[in-house]
């Protein structure tokens, strides 16, 4: 007893007590805590106006985030004992995703396309069954997806913000879980819903297992899970360099495959074509930008000494990456599967921007390696929202209706959705006076000033290749006939037409009008080390 | 190098002994079977029947699987917590009432939703 | 990277004063487009008055810039306003910004007057339609699309406001969509238009390659020490898409098709302002051109064969509108013609550009108002006499007429008559080819135009039995007013006094005095002898003669008639046919060897992507070994890039 109580008392001696800065880490609260009053909410509040409850506290939830992300602006340090960094990078990613979740979950709560909405009346009947049909009569809805949202959500601020690297599975993990779960939710086609959502989980769990491996090996290797330890390691260069290379390698793996980067992309497709279209939408463009930040965090500031042998390796991947999702997608004969594959095609077009790692523009100072993807996700991101947004109107009998061949005459049925539709096309083909031109303008230039110009030829080329499945669409939904039981454009509620509008805007904006945004990616474009 | 020997040395006296165990046993041991000693060993209760449908298990047995895994998390924090109470003071505190507030909450759902009744 | 040049020509004045104002030029009317289209149905009430107070604000702005303007000496007329810098990467960046010097300030006027006349009468003519919100919507999104087309400094900028024309114009004509032809015809003119969107495009990227820059001012001052090779390659490429936007040959054929949009649609676009964009472009990329002799030598062919082609098509149109949609690709070929010419024309096409968009439009507005009164027929053969029961449709489209015939003192005489004498200043070969092809084609243009005009106003009435043709309201005719005036009289305004020259003088450069190889009244005296022998040979067959007549069943033409159509059949075969076999040609070519190259391009590719397709087997087990595999290849390559 005696000698228990002694040994206690000698190790608080050496007890540093942590501290924790929590108003640097005030987005990611307010968003765990509103995820957990979403969770108490589904506990105890009846079914009657829950929805409208989770819905209004998620929007405020996301809003309130965001104006902390605003007012951290221009804050450059390390916080909650090193496991978190707030810089430029990690605020300017975190903004995004939460602008971007604002549309997402909007898209999310539509009601009025579906009757109970775009997710199942319970995850849990089995599809087909007595129980389901029951169910669905009474129009009820798994409200569960808000605060499952949400803390897929937090997870992903945590994700690019992360800066040692078991945070960083951590962030990993609490942004993966909800969307497996997220992914086998659909009302309609729950077969194929629960299939994208297993595929998921499995291949999910098989990557994180690369993930977790990596961190073990590069822990083996510097005797730290830090990113600045393991920078100062390779540094020194202390340690067995299989280790680092072979961690290096695995902890790629598993960020890449967040990505959807190839030869990891093959769950893309088939979870983008199942999972439900709001929620497709929301991970394309959410997920997207949380790995790309924790890749850029993890290969800039942990493993920026080791850029010239990272570098040629990525530049394989990428372009392995832009010419897999462009050529496969030109035989793609549903909408779905085609955007899944051109997310595949634009995350080469990012990494092609990622491998500038050393190029400092004069004037600013900006790192364009940085600053081209950072300004590149949120683009991307409100294209890809967008876009989605629009499939989930298109619809027949069955369902939305992502058949190729459904959406022949579209413009006939709806002109401005097949005008918005063309526009959100038009912007990830990267044709000007759009946000996805201004981007690719930037990763494109970035890597060039980076000695990276064979890249952007097959990058450029890529990208004609792509303009052709893009406008393949827009002639389809112009200039062809409509067939004659094809489906129709259903009308929203003003939910899923602010989030297509708020896209529309900013994929205008970000095309006619860049400058502030470029600067303010420029400013963000340096890493706390 | 040398720090992993020991492990090494463990993995290999580990796999030994498994071998060896279930070996020897297999080699001399009398091997008159009957049903009982067929049956799926359950710490000597009576086993739970196959369920219908060829192995599948209830989606049950992961629930309350899943809760314990949660509790005994719980416990993996509340100790060290309990061993330097003093050091960590008020910040210790704070800290381990949101980690209790929300396994609290999750708690409070799966009760909520009949998630500890069998049936 | 590329830096912008330094502008050494650019003279242009920061825009201050009244010219700080530019840019709401351009926002005015693209608000009212926004306001009209995002509003939906609650602005159906007041949207038409919304839609015509917009582009008149814009002309009342341009208005008081040019009186601004008029106040300074002619060198200090330029003015530049830059609104921001759109893409700012390193030390490159590309700006948008507005310039106002005499050429765009011609089209400012041009485009926010006549487009506020016609704005005004639509007002009237659209009454009935539920979707005249919307119409009135794409007429404001045209004009400032329109007006940025002729305010960009840049020729980005340009190609920005270029395709706005080409998306307005595709709405408008097909803004009746649910009749098949009319959305076909919709589909052609956006084709059309997208071959020349394309020449614009590579010239633009040859001048970015050359000059490193897209403005103005870089690529004129860049053009000075250019290679003439590049000077000709960009010169053609921008004739190209002059030639999409103007209905020039050979991409002439969606002109016609387009008069299935409202007859003020024909009017406004195919009419006084975006068919006129390629002159623009012609003589505002005047230093290009200069250094092109090529180039400009193609130019004047492409205008002459024009001119030509749509004055002999006009004679074998019955379609009201459609004669007018001839007519006009014709006096555009004149305006090629001029800009050709260098130095010299480029005035003078710009002078004929304004005073055709005053008469041109007012015909158009003037067919359409007889159109108003007779149910929407367009077939000429069943007008006749019309002229004692519209009367103000009638007098204002007899000054029309006048007009573009080139009678004196009327418009077109004075700025036609300086096309043809341009035409005739040079040596060798070329006067006399191209000088004689604007001569001929004055005769033609006479001869068609009067049929044209007695075939409606005069002669028997061969109405069908349920028309009762009645005047418009004051709403139509007192833009007809408007427009008959100007037809009459701008040309003697301008042309006598040699205004207008002088006004672009410090834009399109001075030329000294030449003199054509016949002298100036022999040629205005041929000119008008075979205006007089257009007139009377029309007059002959169309009202001396047996007229064409229209069985009172209204269907069956009579022997009479079928000789006249003989007379088309034979213009047809003449110039159609040989057009035709070219298109053949080319469709041939574009079928066999270009989309053969594209086409074994895109099998290659899509045999890849099936090849490819094939890996993606839906099974899990088959994904997690190619991310295993794919693991194994990254961690191998990490590992021998190590060594």
């Amino acid at each position: 007893m005696s000698a228990l109580s002694v040994s206690a008392t000698f190790a608080a001696a050496e007890f540093q007590t942590p501290s924790i800065e929590y108003s640097k880490l005030m987005p990611m609260l307010i968003v765990f805590g509103v995820a957990l009053v979403g969770v108490l909410i589904e506990a105890f509040m009846g079914r009657t106006g829950r929805h409208q409850v989770q819905l209004i506290l998620s929007i405020a939830g996301l809003v309130a985030a965001f104006v902390s992300v605003t007012m951290l602006a221009g804050d450059n340090q390390i916080a909650a004992v090193g496991a978190v960094a707030v810089d430029g990078p990690a605020l300017f990613l975190q903004g995004t995703i939460l602008l971007l979740a604002i549309p997402g979950v909007l898209t999310m709560a539509e009601r009025s396309l579906d009757r109970g909405g775009v997710f199942t009346s319970a995850g849990s009947s089995t599809p087909g069954s007595e129980h389901e049909r029951v169910l669905t009569a009474t129009g009820v809805t798994q409200t569960e997806v808000f605060p499952l949202t949400m803390f897929a959500v937090g997870g992903m601020l945590l994700f690019p913000a992360a800066n040692d690297l078991l945070t960083m599975f951590v962030a990993l993990e609490v942004l993966s879980l909800p969307l497996y779960l997220l992914c086998g939710l659909a009302r309609r086609r729950r077969l194929l819903s629960q299939e994208a959502s297993l595929k998921y989980f499995l291949l999910g769990a098989f990557s994180s297992a690369f993930f977790l491996y990596g961190i073990a090996l590069l822990y083996g290797y510097s005797g730290t899970v830090r990113l600045s330890g393991i920078a100062e390691a390779v540094s020194s260069n202390s340690g067995s360099d299989t280790l680092l290379m072979t961690g290096t390698a695995l902890l790629a793996v598993g960020l890449l495959f967040k990505v959807g980067a190839a030869p990891f992309h093959s769950w893309t497709p088939d979870v983008y074509q199942g999972a439900p279209t709001p929620i497709t939408g929301f991970m394309a463009a959410c997920t997207k930008v949380a790995a790309f930040g924790a890749l850029l965090r993890v290969l800039y500031v942990g493993l920026g000494g080791l850029a010239w042998q990272w570098e040629p390796v990525m530049w394989g991947v990428a372009i392995l990456t832009m010419v897999v999702g462009s050529v496969v997608a030109l035989t793609q004969t549903d909408v779905k599967r085609m955007l899944a594959y051109s997310s595949i095609a634009h995350a080469g077009f990012i990494l092609t921007g990622l491998v500038a790692t050393d190029t400092v523009d004069p004037d600013t100072g900006a790192v364009l390696g940085v600053s081209s993807v950072l300004f590149y996700l949120l683009a991307y991101g409100f294209i890809t929202i967008g876009a989605f947004a629009v499939v989930t109107l298109v619809r027949d009998a069955g369902g939305e209706a992502t058949h190729l061949s459904q959406w022949a005459g579209l413009a006939r049925r709806s002109p401005l959705v097949a005008a918005v539709f063309t526009l959100f096309l038009a912007a990830f083909a990267g044709i000007p006076l759009t946000s996805g031109f201004t981007g690719k303008f930037a990763v494109f230039s970035a890597a060039i000033a980076g000695d990276a110009a064979p890249l952007v030829v097959i990058g450029v080329v890529m990208s004609a290749v792509a303009a052709f499945f893009y406008f393949r669409v827009v002639v389809l939904m112009f200039f062809n006939a409509p067939a004659p039981d094809g489906p129709a454009v259903a009308v929203p509620s003003p939910l899923t037409t602010v989030a297509i509008t708020l896209s529309v805007a900013v994929t205008v904006l970000l095309g006619v009008w860049p400058t502030q945004v470029l600067d303010l990616a420029d400013r963000a474009s340096q890493f706390v080390r | 190098m040398n720090s992993y020997v020991p492990i090494l040395v463990l993995g290999a006296l580990s796999l030994g002994f498994a071998v060896v165990s279930i070996g020897a046993g297999a080699l001399t041991g009398p091997k008159r079977y009957n049903r009982a000693k067929l049956d799926a060993y359950e710490c000597g209760i009576e086993p739970t029947p196959q369920p219908v449908g060829g192995g599948r298990f209830p989606v049950k047995y992961y629930l309350t699987a899943m809760l314990f895994i949660i509790f005994d998390i719980e416990i993996v924090f509340l100790y060290p917590w309990a061993v330097h109470f003093d050091a960590l003071g008020i910040f210790g505190l704070v800290e381990m009432v949101l980690f209790i507030v929300t396994l609290l909450a999750a708690y409070a759902y799966v009760w909520r939703r009949g998630g500890l009744e069998w049936d | 990277m590329p830096t912008i040049l330094a502008a050494e020509t650019t003279q242009a004045a920061d825009a201050t004063g009244v010219f700080a104002l530019s840019w709401l030029l351009i926002a005015l009317p693209l608000l009212g487009a926004a306001v009209l289209l995002l509003g939906g149905r609650r602005t159906d009430k007041f949207g038409h008055l919304l839609g015509t107070a917009m582009p008149f604000a814009a002309f009342v702005i341009g208005v008081v810039q040019f009186v601004a303007m008029l106040g300074r000496d002619p060198e200090n007329r330029t003015f530049s306003q830059h609104l921001y810098t759109w893409l700012p990467v390193g030390s490159f960046q590309v700006d948008a910004g507005l310039l106002v010097d005499q050429l765009s300030m011609c089209f400012v006027l041009l485009i926010t007057g006549v487009g506020t006349l016609i704005h005004i009468y639509s007002i009237g003519y659209m009454e009935h339609d539920p979707d005249r919100r919307r119409f009135f919507g794409y007429l404001n999104l045209f004009i400032a699309a329109m007006l940025l087309l002729v305010l960009a400094d840049s020729y980005l900028l340009l190609y920005v406001g270029w395709e706005g024309v080409g998306l307005a114009s595709y709405l408008l004509i097909g803004f009746w969509s649910y009749v098949p032809e009319y959305a076909a015809a919709a589909k052609k003119a956006f084709v059309a238009n997208r071959v020349g969107d394309f020449g614009l495009s590579i010239a633009i990227m040859i001048m970015f390659a050359q000059f490193g820059s897209v403005s103005f001012d870089g690529v004129f001052a860049g053009a000075d020490g250019a290679s003439e090779g590049a000077l000709t390659a960009i010169g053609l490429m921008l004739l190209l898409a002059a030639c999409g936007k103007s209905a020039q040959f050979p991409l002439q054929s969606w002109l016609g098709d387009a008069m299935a949009g409202p007859t003020p649609v024909s009017a406004l676009i195919h009419a006084a302002t975006m068919v006129t964009a390629g002159v623009y472009l012609i003589v505002r990329s005047a230093p290009v051109f200069n250094g092109a002799p090529d180039a400009q030598l193609v130019v004047v062919i492409v205008g002459a064969i024009t001119l030509i082609f749509g004055a002999i098509v006009g004679t074998a149109k019955d379609d009201i509108k459609k004669a007018l949609a001839a007519s006009t690709m014709s006096q555009i070929g004149y305006m090629m013609l001029a800009a050709g010419l260098g130095p010299i024309g480029y005035a003078f096409a710009i002078f004929h550009l304004l005073t055709h968009g005053f008469f041109k439009a007012g015909m158009f507005l003037g067919a359409g108002s007889v159109m108003h009164g007779m149910n929407n027929q367009v077939e000429m053969r069943r007008f006749g006499g019309i002229s004692s029961v519209m009367k103000i449709t009638w007098i204002t489209f007899g000054l029309g007429w006048l007009a573009i015939i080139g009678v004196p003192p009327f418009s077109g005489f004075w700025s036609k008559d300086k096309i043809i004498e341009a035409a005739f200043v040079g040596e060798g070969w070329r006067p006399w080819v191209f000088g004689g092809a604007a001569l001929i084609g004055a005769g033609v243009t006479a001869f068609y135009m009067t049929r044209l005009f007695l075939m409606t106003f005069h002669g028997e009435r061969r109405w069908t039995d349920d028309v009762h043709p009645h005047e418009s309201p004051k709403i139509m005719t007192i833009p007809l007013m408007v427009l008959a005036i100007g037809s009459a009289a701008l040309g003697l305004i301008l042309g006598p006094t040699n205004a207008l020259v002088h006004w672009l003088e410090p834009v399109t450069g001075a030329h000294g005095e030449e003199a054509p190889v016949l002298s100036v009244p022999v040629l205005t005296g041929l000119t008008l002898l075979l205006i007089a022998v257009g007139v009377a040979w029309a007059y002959s067959l169309y009202v001396r003669q047996p007229v064409p007549e229209v069985a009172p069943a209204g269907s069956v033409l009579t022997r009479a008639a079928r000789r006249d159509l003989y007379q088309d059949a034979v213009n047809e075969s003449l110039l159609m046919r040989p057009g035709q076999y070219l298109t053949r040609f080319l469709v041939w070519f574009d079928n066999r060897v270009v989309d053969g190259a594209v086409n074994g391009l895109a099998a290659l590719l899509g045999g890849t992507s099936g090849r490819f397709r094939r890996l993606q087997t839906g099974f899990v087990r088959s994904y997690a070994l190619s991310m295993f595999l794919g693991a194994a290849l990254l961690v191998g390559a990490m590992l021998l890039v190590r060594l």
